[in-house]
């Protein structure tokens, strides 16, 4: 008879398989159990950016953690990881931006974080494809990409975890010393409570265009469409694969549970690319689709104890491959009651009580 | 006859012969490398398998069954 695991993780997306590595590498055992597939879901359906993010502290801190982490990890994954460390440039379309641009360079400067500021000549020797007359940016060197299905896999293979396609109904039905939920936007169908919307978003990807684009590029408006409440908003958001294929996003839209592609909205985030990298407009996609990333009201995820045995690691919007190794450290400090590595009160639950 | 020009090198065709053809002719099978480096032809000759994409007048993915010859072309394969 197989003995009953110490932990039970309900995903196997990233955040339930570096939970199940985490707490593995601690001498837990470890049990995971997914509906699909392990890593088809948000996991497979973003762009795998690795990037820290300094809208608040709480996200800087844990974006931070997150991408050293990754680093760190690097070293052991699999080729088809595809791990790539080409940085994240930060694209100021006007004075305005540049000047925004510079108070991020502060604030990495200040965290001992790499970042360089680009003026408009440097840009375009850094990215000859985007168009004339954009002010500058922000290079942060050490922003990495990541094919996060294959990492999933890797992470779940390494934490020697027992994955059981079932669909589970309740929590409280799950007998094991404790129970992690991390179901990212599928979780009000199990936790109704918590304050998780899902946010529907398109990507698209192209033929193999080789040097097209070097790094991950992002126009600095992204905080305003990831973290703004609008109910729909699109942002430039470019990433060179290894092989030469580029994906282009973002969208963000509150309200939709049909995964079909959104034609107008599809539109308008292809056009917002268009107008940074005119020659996309001459590039093939290949193929668009749809994720939904598990919203919360802060943009912050819910790391920690729900109630009983029951512990939370969803909720990590469209940051959920860079945020999931950090998320897996503070989760498991909790459980084997060690210390956090960053301070872990901004990402439980109790901030959403009155 | 048109003249084209296919990596560099000189060749002849009837007018009105797809880019296909015209590499066929000259025994031009590998017209690409897949994403791991596999060899890639013309497959279906109908412009559904995307298999013989080429770089026509330096603009890639050009599906070389569905481009028919013009004068002075410069085609490049791999």
């Amino acid at each position: 008879m197989t003995p009953s695991p110490d932990v039970i993780i309900v995903g196997a997306g990233i955040v339930g398989a570096a939970c199940a590595y985490e707490l593995a590498q601690a001498g837990a055992r470890v049990e995971v159990l997914e509906s699909g597939i392990a890593g088809g879901g948000a996991t497979a359906a973003g762009m795998g950016h690795l990037v820290v993010l300094d809208d608040n502290e709480p996200e800087l801190a844990l974006t931070k953690l997150s991408v050293s982490l990754w680093h760190e990890l690097a070293k052991t994954l699999p080729a088809a990881a595809e791990f790539w460390r080409c940085g994240t440039l930060w694209i100021a379309a006007d004075a305005v931006e540049l000047a925004g641009a510079k108070a991020k360079l502060d604030m990495y400067t200040r965290h001992g974080l790499a970042a360089e500021l680009l003026d408009e000549r440097q840009l375009y020797e850094a990215e000859p494809q985007l168009r004339a007359g954009l002010a500058g940016g922000l290079l942060a060197a050490n922003d990495a990409v990541v094919y996060a299905p294959v990492a999933t896999r890797f992470l779940l293979e390494q934490a020697k975890a027992r994955v059981t396609r079932t669909t589970v109904a309740n929590l409280d039905e799950l007998k094991s010393g404790a129970v992690v939920c991390a179901t990212g936007s599928l979780t009000p169908a199990l936790i109704p409570e918590l304050p998780i919307r899902p946010r529907k978003g398109h990507l698209a990807i192209t033929d193999r265009y080789p040097g097209f684009a070097r790094h991950q590029l992002v126009e600095l408006g992204y905080l305003q469409s990831a973290h703004g409440e609008s109910g729909e908003s699109v942002a430039f958001n470019v990433q060179p694969r290894p092989t030469g294929q580029l994906l282009i996003g973002s969208s963000r839209q509150y309200g939709v549970d049909t995964a079909s592609i959104d034609a107008p909205i599809l539109s308008r985030m292809l056009e917002r690319a268009f107008g940074y990298m005119p020659g996309l407009r001459d590039c093939r996609v290949v193929r668009t689709w749809t994720g939904f990333r598990a919203s919360t009201p802060d943009k912050l995820p819910l790391i920690g104890k729900w109630r009983g045995n029951i512990y939370l690691a969803t909720g990590h919007e469209g940051l959920g491959v860079t945020t999931s190794l950090g998320t897996a450290k503070i989760l498991a400090a909790e459980i084997l009651g060690r210390p956090s590595p960053i301070p872990p009160a901004p990402y439980r639950v109790e901030r959403f009580h009155d | 006859m048109i003249k084209i020009r296919c990596d560099g090198r000189e060749i002849s065709v009837r007018e009105g012969t797809s880019v296909a053809a015209a590499l066929l002719g000259e025994g031009n099978l590998e017209l690409r490398r897949s994403a791991t480096g596999a060899a890639r032809g013309p497959l279906c000759g109908m412009g559904v398998c995307m298999e013989c994409r080429v770089t026509i007048d330096g603009e890639a993915h050009r599906l070389a069954c569905q481009t028919l010859c013009v004068a002075g072309m410069d085609v490049k394969t791999l």
